[in-house]
């Protein structure tokens, strides 16, 4: 795919020799594109920044983007993908401000309609379409860090494991669950269970927008999996439009513990306890 | 302990006893752990493995199980074969479903441990043998 | 063949699980108890399974025959100190451990086992200690 010295060399003087025009017609189609999202000044420096390392890699003698030459012009495509990608643009937005290059040139090889100029028109075109390719993969790569790293942000976020009094902790759960999600906090909430030695957790859904069946029985499990180790749980929060879909669902909480609000389930839970406290306190009097 | 693991390599353990079956979770257990598998995906496993081993040496009247590593390209996981030359399993269905056994045992054991890994794979039939492959992906 | 030991605590049989064990040594461990139950007449029985790192169903049904031999025996049983991990494998198993108490760590087992053997003799029996322990000799 590279070009040879010659084109390369055609190449940066065209580029240098046109530098106003091109940087000028450049900016304007990408901005076209953009609608106003990024400032000209903006746009302006990035496109000056792409077409200097443009001529910088054609210099080099022959033009590759995979060569040590064109280092420059990877570290710029890249930062402007890492750049558009953070900024919420998308794919196609980011890569035609490479690929607006293309029309650069055709109008400025237009008025030179000789045989070298078409095929010189040819190999700068596919050597865009090599800097696209190359933009839209540093576009993907930092969108998918960007989703990985939200993700695992939301999880450490959005399942806190709080001990609010002794012998019970809460989880109060908010936004949607799915299964990656509902695992992360039955895991959380019963090994919570037990570095506390806390017999008791109130699972609270007041911010859940929304039960189905997986969700219910995700909590199921969890509440089953809790006893099993020795502790019982009590689903507060539950909404009356949920408590209609779990009724209409056919989903069964069985002989589950579900409370209006967590004040109502944790006054629930005291008073579990302080029976089994007035039971116990005669044997350590005697 | 793990030094001896080679993970291109599978690893294979015969079953011929109750202590055999033990020695296959402790594999099962040290390769899952050198792939990166979860404290709960490993627990799963190894669990599987457990249920499948002890099928191997009641019902298939010994065999062995072979311990693998994959990978897909995006994840990594752990593959495990059960072969045995027993009688092999006549209605696959029936043996598939909760608490059915011809064992005495709760019947958990193949739907079971089914249920506990990414894939399940059996094949068998009544005078051929059993041959059961599990994978466990790590997330 | 492994022997999981079992120790007297006062009025309580404590077996700590700690080898992984093969299904000969569990079905010992079962016939082991439920003599030591007879000899000592204790009345509690705590199984700390702190180290087991699974459980699956054939363990599953020995700690479910464990407790209704204890019981026929007139001994409650206690599994306590099931990992997270471990919980989570049986519900997907779907081994339920039916008939089995569970605590969260030894001590809770302990609690568990007095408030039910406060609940089997009423609350009048408390405030004669002399009382209880000569039914439980």
């Amino acid at each position: 795919m590279a070009l040879s010295a010659e084109e390369s060399g055609r190449l940066a003087g065209l580029l240098d020799e046109h530098a106003e025009r091109t940087i000028q017609r450049w900016t304007e189609l990408v901005g076209a594109s953009l609608r106003g999202r990024l400032s000209q000044a903006e746009l302006r420096r990035q496109v000056q920044e792409l077409h200097r390392a443009v001529i910088e890699a054609a210099r080099g003698g022959g033009f590759d983007l995979e060569s040590e030459s064109a280092g420059e012009l990877r570290a710029v495509l890249a930062e402007l993908s890492r750049g558009r990608a953070r900024q919420g643009f998308t794919a196609t937005e980011t890569a035609i401000s490479v690929y607006a290059l293309k029309d650069v040139l055709l109008e400025l090889l237009e008025a030179d309609a000789t045989d070298t100029a078409l095929r010189d028109y040819v190999a700068f075109s596919s050597l865009v379409d090599q800097m696209g390719l190359f933009t839209f993969e540093s576009f993907v790569r930092t969108r998918e860090s960007l989703i990985a790293d939200q993700a695992e942000q939301l999880l450490e976020l959005s399942t806190p494991v709080v001990k609010i009094w002794e012998g019970v902790v809460a989880v109060p759960l908010v936004g949607t669950l799915d299964s990656a999600r509902a695992q992360v906090v039955m895991e959380r909430l019963l090994q919570t269970l037990v570095d506390t030695g806390s017999p008791y957790a109130i699972i609270d859904i007041t911010g859940v927008p929304a039960v189905d069946t997986q969700v219910a029985q995700h909590i199921l499990k969890t509440v089953v999996a809790a006893r099993l180790m020795g502790a019982d749980c009590i689903i507060s929060g539950i909404r009356p439009q949920i408590a209609q879909t779990i009724v209409a669902l056919g989903i069964e909480f069985g002989d589950i513990a579900t409370k209006a609000s967590l004040a109502d389930a944790l006054r629930h839970v005291l008073r579990l306890t302080g029976v089994e406290t007035a039971r116990r306190q005669p044997r350590r009097e005697s | 302990m793990t030094a001896g693991v080679d993970l291109g390599d599978p690893q294979a353990q015969a079953i011929r006893s109750d202590e055999d079956v033990v020695r296959v979770r402790q594999l099962v257990r040290t390769v899952a752990v050198a792939v990166r598998l979860s404290l709960v995906d490993q627990t799963k496993l190894v669990t599987a493995a457990s249920e499948l081993a002890r099928n191997t040496l009641v019902y298939g009247g010994g065999g062995s199980a072979e311990v693998s590593t994959v990978d897909n390209g995006r994840r990594r996981g752990v593959r495990i074969v059960f072969a045995d030359d027993g009688p092999g399993i006549a209605d696959l269905d029936l043996a598939l479903t909760d608490g059915y056994t011809t064992g005495g045992g709760l019947g958990l054991g193949l739907s079971g441990a089914r249920r506990l890994v990414d894939e399940f794979d059996i094949d068998t039939g009544p005078g051929r043998g059993t041959r059961i492959t599990v994978t466990k992906w790590s997330r | 063949m492994e022997r999981v030991p079992v120790l007297k605590i006062g009025d309580i049989l404590l077996v700590s699980i700690q080898v992984d064990m093969s299904d000969q040594t569990a079905v010992q461990l079962q016939e082991d108890l439920a003599e030591r139950i007879v000899a000592t007449g204790c009345h509690g029985v705590i199984i700390d399974i702190t180290a087991l790192d699974i459980v699956d169903s054939f363990v599953g049904r020995m700690l479910s025959t464990i407790a209704s031999i204890s019981k026929v025996l007139d001994a409650e049983t206690v599994v306590v100190g099931m990992r997270p991990a471990v919980a989570i494998t049986l519900v997907e198993l779907g081994l339920s451990l039916n008939g089995i108490r569970t605590a969260l760590n030894v001590e809770r087992g302990m609690e568990l086992i007095a408030a039910t053997r406060d609940d089997d003799y009423g609350y009048d029996d408390l405030d004669e200690p002399g009382d209880q322990s000569t039914d439980t000799r």
